[in-house]
């Protein structure tokens, strides 16, 4: 019977949660095929978090541990993967950090295209077809992926990891001999263990308007009244030095499709809209009512930031104490 | 330190984007075309080298249309010193692009090749990563951070909540992030130069691919939102919007 590869990810052994969106995307290819889904893990030792991967769809979940495979390791994990990668129908990465390097690398092992960052999966007579943003989001493409394996990776925060019951039956697999030639020797932690703008259900951005770096602190009040937020930035106020270029939305930033997008102080320029214009809710707090950002928020409020978000933090405190 | 640098010719980032006849690619009449931004800190990244060396070669490839010569010639005006255009009609599949820079770059003899971590049209972020593959070369992407010194790459690259350090020996193939370094502008001088440049064009042929575009289409309009009212009055029904209507909070 056919079968689909997902790719998890982990971190210092914990499961990333990347790691359940990209089974619920080979789950709904699965049912559609009629195959089976197996999720790897590959870490240096147990990984925690792996018995969740049974039930949002893994029919089994391949253990594929090497002392060298603690940090990501490129050229171990793509052998790996590539070694197994040959038997499946497809193989399903996340497109986070990792899932974007390790996709192509296994994909040209296996010497077929990969399809990176798809937000939509379908099977036409028995043919994958992935729908992914191109141009910056300004168009849509279809791709049929005729490649035996297809290879994808799918844009994080845009499957929802599923309930399926499957037995997640644990298996081993062997790490074949590699060649290393790039090593990872650390991650580096940013000053505040932030949430990642891609990965959290809620971004809060502040811009240019919020006149100087320091009014950030507006933007992170909010960001923390919320919960689960991450704060991100124009690139006007990433290239002045305010914010790092990780916080970056935009073509030249990061894409971002959280629950709830709050854009502060930006004009909504058409290269940041690129960056977020898919999130589910867009709100957008601007002084000028002809800003663009207006065109495609959900829902605007004209006004001095510097009045209306401490407002809003304020009373979405209230409301979260409720 | 002889460097080469892959370039794609892409529609410039505010290009307003309209399907063309055959419902799969862009309708490019009237659309202005630049140097793929991300590929920019590559060029300026192999300049940078170059000078720190002292001595060396810099090299740029790009694989499109004749028009792709204009983009090369801008490369050259930054300062590098020649350029090869590998005349193809260019391919949705990374892997076949890879293939065919691959086979060009593999006997170039190079320490560094450099590659943008994606082309902003098509947005694949692979092609480099499938070289490196293919030439079985130390490949590092998403590269923010570079500095190369005896032989080594040390190189950092931002993942999710922090910053990941890799490194290894040369030749590498490094593609290259935002926040690398700020690409130079061409100067007029380099502008006058660079029509001197050697240019070299070859016709490639690609593989099939196993990728095939079946559909281009604009995405949906977002609803045009409403404006829920002006200044701190308006919170209170921004809050009970958000939690009633939109059920994000
Ligand atoms: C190749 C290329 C790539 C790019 N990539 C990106 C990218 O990835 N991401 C990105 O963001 N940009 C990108 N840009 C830049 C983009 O074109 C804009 O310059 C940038 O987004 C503007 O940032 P901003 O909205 O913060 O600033 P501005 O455009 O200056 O807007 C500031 C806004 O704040 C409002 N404002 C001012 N004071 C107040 C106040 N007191 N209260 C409320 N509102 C106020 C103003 O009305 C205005 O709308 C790119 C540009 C190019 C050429
Ligand atoms: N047609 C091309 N010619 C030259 N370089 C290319 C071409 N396509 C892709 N590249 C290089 O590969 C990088 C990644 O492209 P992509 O995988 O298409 O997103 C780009 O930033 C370029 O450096």
């Amino acid at each position: 019977m056919a079968a689909i590869l997902a790719v998890t990810e982990q971190r210092q052994g914990a499961l990333r949660k990347v790691s359940l969106e990209a089974v619920a995307a080979a789950r709904l290819i699965a049912d559609a095929l009629g195959a089976t889904v197996d999720a790897i893990v590959l870490g240096a030792g147990p990984v925690e978090g792996v018995t969740g991967l049974g039930p949002s769809g893994a029919d089994r979940v391949l253990h594929a541990t090497h002392e060298g495979f603690g940090l990501y390791n490129p050229d171990g994990y793509a052998a790996t993967i590539a070694s197994i990668g040959g038997s499946y129908a497809a193989v399903v990465f996340a497109a986070s950090a990792t899932g974007r390097d390790l996709a192509p690398r296994v994909a040209a092992k296996l010497r077929t295209a990969c399809a990176t960052d798809v937000t939509a999966l379908h099977v036409e007579g028995g043919k994958i077809v992935a729908t992914r943003p191109v141009y910056a989001g300004k168009a849509i493409q279809k791709l049929v992926l005729g490649g035996a394996p297809a290879i994808l990776s799918v844009r994080p925060n845009t499957f929802a990891p599923g309930k399926a019951d499957k037995a997640g039956v644990a298996e081993t697999v062997a790490v074949p001999a590699f060649t290393q030639r790039v090593t990872v020797t650390e991650i580096k932690a940013p000053a505040t263990a932030a949430l990642d703008v891609t990965e959290a259900p809620i971004v809060v951005s502040g811009g240019r308007g919020l006149k100087e770096p320091a009014n950030f602190k507006l933007v992170e009040d909010l960001a923390a009244a919320l919960g689960s937020a991450a704060v991100g930035a124009s690139r006007a106020v990433v290239d002045a030095g305010w914010r790092e270029h990780g916080a970056q939305v935009g073509q030249t930033g990061k894409t971002v499709a959280p629950s709830l997008y709050v854009a502060i102080g930006i004009s909504g320029a058409i290269q940041h809209l690129a960056g977020m214009r898919t999130s589910k809710v867009i709100v957008a707090i601007n002084k000028d009512k002809d800003a663009p950002i207006f065109k495609v928020a959900d829902y605007g409020i004209v006004g001095d930031l510097f009045e209306v978000v401490p407002r809003l933090t304020d009373e979405i405190r209230k409301l979260k104490a409720e | 330190m002889k460097i080469a640098v892959c370039l794609k010719r892409v529609p410039d980032t505010t290009a307003k984007i309209v399907v063309g006849g055959d419902g799969k690619s862009i309708d490019e009449t009237g659309v202005k075309f630049v140097p793929n931004p991300y590929d920019e800190y590559a060029l300026e990244a192999a300049l940078a080298l170059k000078d720190k060396a002292g001595a060396g070669e810099t090299v740029v490839y790009s694989l499109g249309a004749d028009a792709a010569q204009e983009t090369i010639r801008t490369a050259l005006a930054m300062g590098i010193d020649r350029g090869v255009l590998l005349q193809s009609a260019g391919s949705a599949d990374g892997f076949v692009v890879a293939e065919a820079l691959a086979a060009e770059l593999g006997t170039g003899g190079f320490d560094l090749i450099l590659f943008g971590k994606m082309a902003v049209d098509d947005y694949n972020h692979q092609v480099g990563l499938m070289v490196g593959e293919l030439l079985g070369l130390p490949t590092i992407s998403a590269v923010s951070g570079l500095t190369v010194d005896g032989g080594r790459v040390q190189a950092e690259r931002e993942v999710e909540g922090g910053v990941e350090v890799v490194t290894c020996a040369l030749p590498a193939v490094i593609t290259a992030d935002k926040g690398l370094n700020t690409p130079r502008l061409p100067s007029l001088k380099g502008i006058m130069a660079a029509k001197k440049k050697p240019l070299e064009s070859k016709p490639v042929t690609l593989g099939p691919g196993a990728v095939s575009v079946v559909g281009l289409s604009l995405p949906p309009e977002r609803q045009a939102g409403r404006i829920v009212g002006e200044g701190p009055d308006a919170v209170t029904l921004l809050v009970q919007l958000l939690r009633n209507e939109a059920k994000v909070i």
